[in-house]
């Protein structure tokens, strides 16, 4: 039987992206179909009736949705190409953490450093900075967080990559000038994983797209 | 790490998190060392083996710890392999459960914890109304994973029986203390009778606290995290 493939999603997803990241690892063919989060389609709510979210994998007709689910998902079933999560039990429970830890911890502080200021914007500053340094720890001296080879934890944190121009520009800071690394690491998984290049959009792009929503906001 | 190594479950019994793990090790027949936590007083252990989060429950399996209920849950299903499953077996029912198991943590159970959090009529109601309706959504969702069959996992207890039967004894608690009903035979009428089925489960028994012994520590520890007025 021919796969049929469909993934409900928005280009500047940070949650989106890790999704196309592994459908490319896996040399998934699939379509793309481009969601409005204002006016959302019918086929998103049909295929997401409690949280009316993307990411939508939509694999033969039945729904899958949040991204890591879906991730470890097309993991399961696509299990020869390129696996994503470690095979022994204890790495694996560790992937799980980081990748949890991601979608938790650093997405709430990044959106906290672009949505507050002054003061708050200060405090929060210093927060993500920690957060970005823990990251750097817990990489180490590897080349991913998954070891030698592009993984699961590096999915669920380099789609924040096309985020950072946003968050620096917000808060008026260099990442890379504070976690050199972390600036080392995603650049090498650019450079090395064509699903990466081929996934993130530009991140002035995402700039532009949070400005005019802020912009917009301002005008309410 | 094999199945024969020691095996520590850092904990508190009243936590359901906790409550999780135990039933899982439960089902696989493991023993295990239950370490006590003080939740008012971290330990030294607990900061050193979780770092990130300083929260229990942790599972330290050799000398190797293991962070958060449901990764440790599923750890618990990977290692011991040779027991009952926890997890499905197919993929599709597992991204199902991991998915309603995430919502049940992440959503729903912001709903529930409001209900205990303030002593003010309005919030509590909306918090109340919200725990209610989440709990519609379960019931949906239980009909349509059990597909006939006594639990979410059909005919044996699976993850996302664990997920939701670890919060059983603090929505009793909460019914009792706040005068309310969440789990309702009008409106949840499935999930009222599988929350029975759950908690006389073997592997659920001894596990669950009993109700005057949650009260009574619910009476202790809950005006303490709300911060209220101490009595005059």
């Amino acid at each position: 039987m021919a796969e049929e493939i469909i993934l409900l999603d928005f280009w500047a997803s940070m949650f989106g992206m890790r999704v196309r990241i592994a459908l490319a690892e896996k040399g998934i063919k699939y379509e793309y179909k481009e969601q409005d989060l204002v006016n959302k389609g019918s086929l998103l709510l049909q295929m997401n009736p409690v949280h009316k979210k993307i990411p939508v994998l939509i694999h033969n007709g039945k729904p899958i949705c949040e991204s890591l689910v879906i991730v470890e998902y097309l993991d399961e079933v696509w299990k020869g190409e390129a696996p994503l999560l470690p095979s022994d039990p204890c790495q694996r429970a560790h992937a799980r953490f980081w990748a949890d830890f991601m979608g938790k911890e650093v997405y709430d502080v990044g959106k906290k450093v672009y949505m507050s200021k002054g003061e708050e914007q200060e405090a929060t500053k210093k927060e993500f900075f920690d957060t970005l340094k823990l990251l750097e720890g817990e990489l180490g001296d590897e080349l991913y967080f998954g070891g030698d080879t592009f993984g699961f934890v590096d999915i669920s944190l380099i789609t924040f990559y096309s985020w950072f121009y946003t968050y620096e520009t917000y808060g008026k800071f260099s990442i890379e000038a504070e976690c050199p690394k972390l600036i080392a690491w995603a650049k090498r998984c650019l450079l090395n994983k064509n699903s990466v290049s081929k996934s993130l959009p530009d991140g002035k792009q995402v700039y532009e797209l949070v400005s005019e929503l802020a912009r917009k906001l301002e005008r309410k | 790490m094999g199945e024969s190594d020691e095996v520590k479950l850092l904990g508190a019994w009243p936590s359901p998190l906790a409550i999780r793990a135990r039933i899982a090790f439960n089902i696989k027949n493991v023993n295990y060392d239950f370490i006590q936590e003080d939740v008012e007083a971290k330990s030294e252990l607990l900061l050193k083996l979780n770092p990130v989060h300083k929260r229990i429950p942790v599972l330290v399996h050799g000398d190797k710890p293991i962070c958060e209920s449901l990764i440790i849950v599923e750890y618990i299903d990977d290692v011991w392999s040779s027991g009952p499953s926890i997890l499905p077996s197919d993929p599709y029912d597992r991204a199902i459960a991991r998915f309603w198991a995430t919502y049940i943590d992440e959503k729903w159970f912001s709903y529930f914890k409001g209900i205990n959090a303030t002593l003010q009529e309005k919030p509590k109601k909306a918090a109340v109304d919200q725990t209610v309706e989440g709990l519609l959504v379960l019931e949906e969702a239980f009909v349509k994973c059990s597909d006939g069959k006594p639990f979410f996992g059909g005919d044996q207890i699976g993850y996302l029986d664990l997920a939701m039967g670890g919060y059983l004894a603090w929505l009793t608690v909460t019914e009792n203390m706040n005068g309310i009903k969440l789990l309702d035979q009008a409106k949840t009428p499935q999930l009222l009778k599988w929350a029975e089925r759950f908690r006389q489960h073997p592997a659920v028994i001894g596990v669950m606290p009993e109700t005057e012994r949650l009260t009574e520590y619910a009476n202790y520890i809950l005006p303490k995290m709300r911060g209220d007025n101490p009595p005059k």
